[in-house]
């Protein structure tokens, strides 16, 4: 499965989800510069976190009108997944290509912790290898990630099951204390309607190795490789 | 605009004595254009001269066989093996961040990334040493939450993590804050850039972010005492970009991989000033640039205020001639401005100009060498009675389980998560050991390898006796360092006096150089860079009720801050300080010796700041530390923690709740003193470990070999510390209230 890493001026965790892909996974990676639109030999695109152009307009705002954003709407066409982490949600949502947006933090302080996801939606590209109501453990590193969405989105949300993690408790309660940054409904990440790109919040590349503290983080590259079927496409229920 | 008149009051103005005024008239042969006393007085100043600092530093062992780097460059550097080198140094932005907590700070975090990116290192590691008044001021709380907040927003925007430190509290920093931070870099030991300007001929570039006129003096201001318009000086403090840094590094590392890069250096205190001297005295070279190609921010800037501005996220780059398109290339490609400013001459001189006009031409070895001052010093009158304190004068406590539950519940030794959730510990996928024990641990990919880094300081040590504190910090870091399994390999210092001015303070400074001299000597530890800061006084009275002479209370607490980098082999055999497993067995390494004098305890419960800390034997500590590392590295303990602040008692509290839960214990010390003095008393070169039964008798073995005192005190297990002195139960008491109230003390005061 061959993989591409978005760098945009200020990105800083492509180099973590190279390393993940390329020394944990063995798969073929890449780079991909932010005025790259060609994005033909690729199966998944990532969007890593960092701050691209500083973040000083709104978080994700700048690389969301980026040539690389613009091509991702042909590459989903073509078949292509896209999976925006931490800044790559941020600039997800600011592209359109998912619903809602990221505010700043609840507590107006950056939180780098720990936290334990509800895993909802097991049926997805990048969450096959899981099961709904497991529970993983993965770390956030943001100051903008509160999840928000108006009360209309997030009904449709739920009734096409596009939320996939909720930050939750260790035995998977899905409470007000779990929640690290205010994100309405405990939201940690969703798909879009077709399934085929994925925002979170916290970092699986960070969780993908048991000397870091964990490797529930690769669970979901897990998932995209045994969603590729042998013609190339993609399995997505 | 007419420039000032050059006058010996302008001088003064600037910083400079009559003496040094002379001293210049004497190198040029004449009077100093305005410009040139701007860059007299910036390179003169205490901050890039350490002019009276100089004739100490020298006695500091900064050689050894790991050691690739000394000082006197950007940073040092250390081998670590199979071709990799760590880079390394910690610097104050102490008198920024009083001014302007959140910029301070960050800029601080700015110029130290710069320092070691410079050398051609990727940085990744940030560690802050940090120093406030008691958290319960609110002036103090609104500096904690800006320089925590500006650490947090560089450190995080640029995208290198903050791994470890510490903070503490006393009333001595209120009107002077600390902020130290240290950097560590990974680069390949062959590929190592320096600050020199080599080859006349060769082109000179300007790169990074526009000059504008931010922060011109700040060098000056950082060498000089606080009054009440401290806070009026907020222009001379600079504003960071930490996004601009982050292109800057890319762009940097990127251009040293083509070859083109002959030479580097950041600009930063006194900026374009130090930069163009000081790269051709490193580099037997003259320098000849002409500063209307400044990429400039602001309009009708000065000669004067372009050479000496401070603005943040620039540097200035030796290109191969011949090469300058590749060079333009890749900064072009990270959309920084890489202009040619000049180039480097064989003239051994410094020549500026303005356009058509020539506004400064001055010998090299002038502005390099700025006088070097040996001035007297003694020790203060106070000290001996502050040494008179009798131990036992104090009464003990009724209870001494409450004693440890409210030293838990101090500032300085509770949970600081409350600041480190606030920073990125984990990008670059290295951290192995988060923040929160003894060191903190980093892999070197694509290798077995990892690097342990600690940071440490204890200024009433240093202040009841400054030889032995200073040698103090060193054991501490270098023993939080082996606790982790690492082998100490070099050191970073950071020097925070008050004013050398003063011949007390200066014999602080004097005898503090001469205790970390003693302790690295005999520690193999050569000290490979590092940085001074004078002057860490206020006219604003400390709320010191401990002070016995006025003119002291305007001092901080002494404070040298040691950084400690340590080679692991095997990164799987590193060790944290928190208890694993029930039914583990608890030994105590080193000696028996404390003391009340200087401790949390004696502050907190009895507000002294008096006595003398405990003896230190620097054989002792040597084998202490390697004891615990060999110990470590075969296998043989679960977890390994340093006794300091609030002693031994502290530190079995602390084995028992800082780690993933809470895991209780059962010991037994011997009845050498008091209860209070055995528990809480502080002595250095001790280390409690936990041994899995099954290895008990090994880990013997290893003991009796290593040659050093050490006794079983215990076992692990339960949901209570239970301490025993003598026959004895002194303490017993329930996690939960230990855990909250080192989960609170600090964060009470800031959340």
């Amino acid at each position: 499965m061959r993989f591409g890493v978005v760098v945009f001026p200020g990105t800083w965790s492509d180099c973590d989800f190279h390393y993940v892909v390329s020394e944990v996974l063995h798969q073929p990676v890449k780079y991909v510069w932010h005025r790259d639109r060609n994005l033909a030999d690729l199966d998944c695109v990532i969007l890593p976190g960092g701050f691209s152009y500083g973040d000083y307009l709104r978080a994700g705002a700048v690389a969301g009108r980026s040539p690389v954003v613009e091509a991702l709407p042909e590459f989903l066409t073509g078949g292509g997944l896209v999976l925006g982490s931490c800044n790559g949600f941020q600039i997800l949502c600011e592209a359109g290509l998912l619903p809602g947006a990221l505010m700043r933090n609840e507590c107006l302080q950056y939180r780098c912790q720990s936290t334990h996801l509800l895993v909802e939606n097991a049926e997805t590209s990048f969450t096959r290898a899981l099961r709904p109501g497991q529970v993983l453990t993965m770390p956030i590193s943001h100051g903008e990630g509160k999840y928000h969405a108006d009360p209309e989105t997030l009904r449709m949300l739920r009734q096409r099951h596009q939320v996939v993690f909720r930050y939750a408790t260790a035995d998977g309660q899905v409470t007000r204390a779990a929640n690290p940054n205010g994100s309405v409904e405990n939201i940690a990440g969703i798909v879009n309607e077709d399934g085929t790109v994925l925002g979170l919040m916290p970092h699986p590349e960070r969780a993908a190795e048991s000397a870091l503290g964990g490797t529930d983080g690769l669970q979901i590259f897990q998932s995209l490789l045994g969603s590729l079927v042998e013609d190339g496409t993609f399995l997505k229920r | 605009m007419a420039e000032p008149k050059v006058t010996i009051d302008l001088a003064r103005g600037l910083g400079l004595t009559a003496d040094e005024y002379d001293r210049i008239i004497r190198q040029l042969g004449r009077e100093p254009s305005y410009t040139e006393l701007g860059l007299f007085s910036a390179l003169w100043s205490e901050h890039c001269a350490y002019k009276h600092s100089k004739v100490f530093l020298r006695r500091l062992p900064q050689s050894g066989p790991h050691v690739l780097q000394g000082p006197g460059e950007n940073a040092g550097a250390v081998d670590i093996g199979e071709g990799w080198a760590v880079v390394f140094k910690v610097e104050s932005h102490n008198h920024p961040s009083f001014i302007e907590p959140f910029q301070g700070a960050a800029t601080g975090v700015g110029g130290i990334l710069r320092d070691i990116f410079t050398m051609g290192a990727r940085p990744i590691a940030l560690l802050d040493s940090l120093r406030f008044g008691e958290p319960s001021d609110p002036r103090t709380r609104r500096l904690i939450e800006g320089v925590v907040s500006g650490i947090s927003w560089y450190g995080n925007c640029f995208g290198c993590p903050t791994v470890g430190g510490e903070i503490a509290f006393a009333p001595e920093y209120a009107g002077n804050p600390l902020v130290n931070v240290m950097c560590v870099g990974l680069v390949r030991a062959d590929r190592i850039f320096r600050a020199r300007a080599e080859g006349p001929g060769n082109p000179v570039f300007y790169v990074g972010n526009k000059t504008g006129r931010d922060g011109i003096h700040g060098a000056t201001m950082a060498s000089a005492t606080f009054d009440e318009h401290a806070e009026e000086r907020r222009p001379t403090v600079q504003v960071g970009d930490p996004f601009t840094e982050k292109l800057l590094l890319e762009a940097c590392l990127e251009a040293m991989a083509t070859g083109a890069v002959l030479g580097i250096q950041d600009m930063g205190a006194a900026g374009l000033a130090c930069c163009t001297s000081e790269m051709p005295a490193r580099g037997g070279t003259g320098m000849d640039i002409e500063l209307t190609a400044v990429p400039q921010r602001e309009e009708g800037m000065t000669p004067y205020e372009l050479l000496l501005s401070e603005s943040q996220e620039r540097m200035l780059l030796v290109g191969a001639r011949g090469r300058e398109e590749e060079l333009r290339r890749v900064f072009a490609k990270w959309e920084l401005d890489a202009v040619r400013i000049g180039e480097v001459t064989a003239g051994r001189e410094l020549v500026v100009r303005h356009g058509r006009d020539e506004v400064a031409r001055v010998p090299i070895e002038a502005l390099a060498q700025a006088p070097v001052y040996d001035r007297p010093f003694a020790p203060p009158a106070w000290l001996a009675e502050r040494h008179a304190f009798e131990p036992a004068s104090v009464p003990p406590p009724e209870d001494h389980g409450e004693a440890l539950v409210a030293l838990m519940a101090s500032p300085t030794i509770a949970s600081k998560a409350w600041a480190y959730r606030q920073y990125d510990q984990q990008v670059g996928l290295n951290t192995l050991v988060l923040p929160g024990s003894d060191a903190s641990v980093l892999r070197i990919k694509g290798t077995r390898r990892a690097i342990a880094v600690a940071i440490d300081g204890n200024g009433r040590h240093v202040f009841l006796d400054p030889r032995r504190g200073a040698a103090m910090a060193v054991c501490e870091a270098a023993r939080n360092v082996s606790c982790a399994g690492g082998r100490p390999l070099g050191v970073t210092d950071c020097l925070n006096f008050g004013s050398p001015e003063r011949p007390e303070i200066l014999w602080q400074l004097a005898e503090a150089v001469e205790g970390i001299a003693q302790a690295c000597r005999a520690l193999d530890l050569p000290v490979v860079g590092g940085n001074v800061s004078l002057y860490n006084e206020t006219v604003r009275p400390a709320e010191s009720t401990t002070s016995a002479d006025p003119s002291d209370a305007r001092a901080i607490l002494p404070t040298p801050i040691v950084g400690v980098v340590g080679l692991l082999e095997d990164a799987a055999l590193l060790a944290t300080q928190w208890f694993k497993a029930d039914e583990h067995r608890v030994a105590l390494l080193g000696p028996e010796d404390v003391s009340l004098g200087g401790s949390e305890y004696l502050w907190t419960r009895h507000g002294r700041v008096a006595g003398r800390p405990a003896p230190l034997d620097l054989e002792v500590e040597r084998r202490v530390q390697v004891a615990v590392r060999s110990a470590i590295g075969a296998g043989l303990v679960a977890s390994a923690h340093d006794c300091a602040e609030g002693g031994v008692a502290a530190a079995l509290a602390e084995s028992c709740v800082t780690g993933p839960a809470p895991l209780g214990c059962a010991a037994a010390l011997d009845m050498g003193a008091r209860s209070d003095h055995v528990l809480f008393g502080e002595g250095p070169s001790r280390v409690v470990v936990s041994v899995p039964p099954e290895r008990a008798r090994e880990f013997e073995a290893l003991m009796a070999e290593s040659a050093i005192p050490w006794r079983w005190i215990g076992t692990t297990g339960g949901a209570r510390l239970r301490l025993r002195v003598g026959t004895q139960t002194v303490v017993d008491v329930g996690l939960d209230r230990i855990e909250h109230a080192w989960r609170n003390g600090f964060e009470r005061h800031v959340a």
